[in-house]
């Protein structure tokens, strides 16, 4: 459902992505794991459409987003890392503006903001102004917006940031339930118990390279001889910070 | 953990306090300035030429008018000074009024809503050094463009009337205490209000109560016409003239304190009380509002963490516009609709309307009393200043652009994420964009154009002409506004005011003054002859006035489209 191929992003002389390959099948929830400027926004901002790459491609549901970006972000939704949104609308206008631009209105709109902003807890809020949101109800907002017009493909950068353990715990079952009808996922995360409990598939990105891939067994795997998820991330991306961090505090 | 904390701190352990000073606490705004004038080398040489030629013309501007009106004063035996005077005294009255509308809206950003006062008040700083770093920060940021107003007018009064090498450091002390006095005062009404209402209703107050007194004041002051007060004929006798202008206009006014000083230097009689107001006052006022500050700001500080209630009623607005804009299908009407929300319950925005009413009126009032009645008063003359008035006109449309539909590209840099990755094309942004502004200053252009021809009288093919010609013109302006709005974006700009007034709106206003100049020029030569043949019979070329339309028609035609083009192109490859 998603297909990059030998994606590559650089600013200038520095390559924030370099040669990515992935193929994210229909019904998949794929983790995407890498330590901080590794290439993971980058990554999910090329594939949502908002960056453009260097070279490589990008196709949604066999459509190159390049080539012929309205089909290819009709089949998707896309959860930014920051919750930015205009301040001056309501929870409820809001989400009937995203549905707008996906050429969505009426009852069953309205019906599923309704039952988003229920499910987050949000419905009292619905006709407050953003401005008067804290930052863990934007972010519900967000990701309520991202699955108002029903997309076969969500693309979800950090989701948990900001969430409470209540609207975390909805939002992995949301997550899950999503996959189970048939609706892809990808997902960047620090959370390695988010990823490991939830993800069909992890990807580790580091210096804008895929380092690993696969299921949580292949990783066992490539990692000989780690423990869990954790254990299998710092020894492919590098033990050291963690080393160096003890010698800081005992310093 | 307590002992090895203070054992790494020995600073703590001894029980001595860390004192940041205030150069530390106004040391990052510094850096920040210095980066933001170091940064972005693309272009850098052009901009500061532009910059730098654009501010010499303006001096020169203002120095040019000011020091020949003040060597004529001099020419004038006895009411010469008397009449210098009185302009600087009127000079500091008026920079007076704007610094304290400008202090008291700029206190609220510096001293409640800034980003970094999480860190100052959670942080081991004193109150005063936050007080006075804050201060600082307040008047730098509310005084500039004062300060850039005085230098040339302080110029032409020291050259005019021989100040000296001196008079620079006169000038000086007359203008600093001239800026804190108004930087102390609003900030503590500042202050005081935030501890009545929330900090962002009171932002809103606060906009819509300065835009008011702004408004109000050049209303009042275009009416009582001043112009008739400048005629020493309507005075009884000269005895009375000269009686006006010895009385002072308002003495507890440190403008007249400043007025006093700067002329007692000018005039050879030197006397120091007016400096020494000037200072003791502002000393004064600082302490007074440190005091306040000390009293009131934390619990000021806490309240503006407190967002107000702000519901949206849905009422009849929603129905009523989507049905009137549902042709547009549902994309660009929710586009449309989202605009439309955006700017009325933006106080800061709509409250500009008020302005804009008050321009337009002052606009009209100035038409109405332009002498065109009587001797003198030619055939060329009467039909030259409804053309003026399409300039002009322009003008007006080319500032409201330049403030409600240039930002607008800006303004969605934070929520850039959610229009590129949805299935939009960047055009249906753009020409949303330019219908939601077009369409109020169609009716904004119509009406000027349309009420000032029927009080010049013009004739019909004049007021066609005029009514055609302005409609061409806002299209233009418009799609100038959206695409020079787009190509020089100011993404990281929270404050839609300040976007116009950057580099691009700079380049903007140019492009669309030449457009407006060049479809008058156009147009001119044509209906001059058209004009000549219907009342003196003389011969008209049909074809010249072909061309002449027609070019102007197609200037405007590529001034709309291809802006928003090339905006289009720039937009989809913006990467944020």
């Amino acid at each position: 459902m998603i297909k990059i191929s030998k994606l590559v992003k650089q600013y200038g002389d520095f390559t924030a992505v370099d040669g990515v390959d992935l193929d994210v099948p229909r019904g998949e929830l794929f983790g995407f794991l890498g330590p901080n400027g590794a290439g993971k926004t980058t990554t999910l901002r090329m594939i949502a459409g908002i960056l453009r790459p260097t070279s490589g491609t990008v196709q949604i549901g066999g459509v190159d987003i390049a080539k012929d970006p309205i089909a290819a972000k009709m089949k998707l939704g896309f959860i930014p890392d920051r919750p930015f949104i205009y301040e001056k609308l309501t929870g409820g206008e809001f989400l009937r503006f995203v549905a707008g631009l996906y050429d969505q209105e009426g009852a069953q709109v309205e019906h599923r903001a309704r039952e988003l902003l229920a499910l987050f807890d949000l419905e009292e809020w619905r006709d407050e102004l953003v401005e008067s949101y804290s930052h863990g109800m934007r972010q519900k907002l967000i990701i309520s917006s991202a699955f108002v017009h029903r997309p076969e493909v969500i693309v979800v950068d950090e989701p948990m940031v900001g969430l409470d353990p209540k609207a975390a715990r909805i939002l992995k079952d949301l997550f899950r339930e999503y996959t189970n009808r048939g609706h892809t996922i990808m997902m960047s995360t620090h959370s390695l118990e988010v990823a490991e409990s939830l993800c069909h598939r992890i990807g580790i990105i580091q210096a804008g390279k895929i380092r690993a891939l696969g299921t949580m067994a292949d990783l066992h795997g490539t990692a000989a001889g780690s423990g869990g998820l954790e254990d299998i991330f710092l020894k492919l991306t590098g033990e050291n910070a963690a080393r160096a961090l003890v010698d800081v505090l005992d310093a | 953990m307590p002992e090895t904390a203070a054992a790494a701190h020995p600073a703590l352990h001894d029980g001595a306090r860390p004192d940041p000073s205030l150069w530390h606490l106004l040391w990052p705004k510094w850096l920040t300035a210095r980066a933001r004038g170091t940064g972005e080398k693309r272009g850098r040489g052009a901009r500061l030429t532009i910059l730098a030629v654009f501010g010499f013309l303006f001096w020169s501007f203002v120095f040019g008018v000011l020091y020949r009106l003040l060597l004529y004063f001099r020419g004038v035996e006895e009411i010469g000074p008397l009449l210098a005077g009185k302009l600087l005294g009127l000079l500091l009255v008026g920079f007076f009024s704007i610094l304290l509308l400008s202090n008291v809206i700029t206190a609220l950003s510096s001293f409640f809503l800034a980003k970094d006062l999480d860190l100052l008040v959670a942080g081991p700083v004193d109150w005063l050094r936050v007080y006075l770093a804050k201060l600082v920060e307040t008047v730098l940021n509310s005084s500039w463009m004062v300060v850039l107003m005085a230098i040339p007018m302080f110029a032409a009064y020291g050259i005019a009337y021989k100040g000296g090498w001196w008079f620079p450091v006169v000038a000086a002390a007359v203008l600093i205490p001239l800026l804190i006095i108004p930087g102390v005062i609003g900030s503590a009404v500042t202050l005081t209000l935030v501890n009545v209402f929330p900090a962002r209703r009171t932002r809103d107050i606060l906009s819509v109560i300065a835009v008011l007194t702004a408004g109000g004041i050049v209303l009042l002051f275009r009416i009582v016409r001043p112009e008739r007060l400048a005629r020493p004929e309507g005075f009884r006798s000269l005895v009375d003239f000269v009686t006006v202008l010895r009385t002072p206009t308002a003495p507890y006014l440190p403008s007249e304190w400043a007025q006093n000083a700067t002329m007692s230097w000018l005039q050879y009689r030197l006397d120091y009380l007016p400096f020494y107001m000037l200072w003791t006052t502002a000393a004064a006022a600082v302490v007074f509002g440190a005091l306040l500050h000390r009293t009131l700001y934390l619990k000021g500080f806490s309240k503006a963490q407190e967002s107000s209630a702000r519901w949206a009623r849905a009422g009849m607005f929603p129905g009523v516009a989507s049905r009137i804009l549902s042709p547009l299908g549902i994309l660009r009407r929710e586009l449309v609709l989202k605009e439309l929300r955006l700017f009325f319950r933006d106080t800061t925005q709509w409250s500009q309307l008020i302005l804009l009413a008050v321009l337009v009126v002052v606009y009209v009032f100035n038409i109405k009393f332009l002498p065109l009645r009587g001797e003198g008063i030619t055939f060329f003359l009467l039909n030259v200043v409804p053309f003026l008035n399409l300039v002009l006109a322009g003008f007006v449309l080319a500032s409201v652009a330049a403030r409600f539909i240039f930002p607008g590209v800006s303004l969605e840099g934070r929520t850039l994420w959610l229009l590129r990755s949805s299935p939009m094309s960047m055009a249906d942004l753009l020409w949303s964009k330019f219908w939601v502004g077009t369409t109020p200053l169609l009716v904004l252009a119509v009406a000027i154009v349309g009420v000032t021809d029927y009080l010049l009288a013009v004739a019909p093919f004049m007021f066609a002409v005029s009514v055609l010609t302005i409609i061409a013109m806002t299209f233009a302006v418009s799609g100038l506004a959206v695409g020079f709005g787009t190509m020089f974006p100011q993404f990281e700009t929270e404050n839609a005011a300040q976007i116009p007034t950057s580099f691009g709106g700079l380049l903007f206003m140019m492009s669309a003054i030449a457009v407006i100049g060049v479809v008058v020029i156009l147009e001119a030569r044509p209906v001059y002859s058209y004009l000549r043949f219907q009342t003196f019979g003389e011969q008209f070329d049909s074809l010249e006035m072909g061309i002449g339309f027609g070019l102007a028609a197609l200037l405007c035609g590529v001034a709309t489209v291809v802006p928003i083009r090339i905006a289009r192109t720039r937009l989809e490859n913006v990467e944020r």
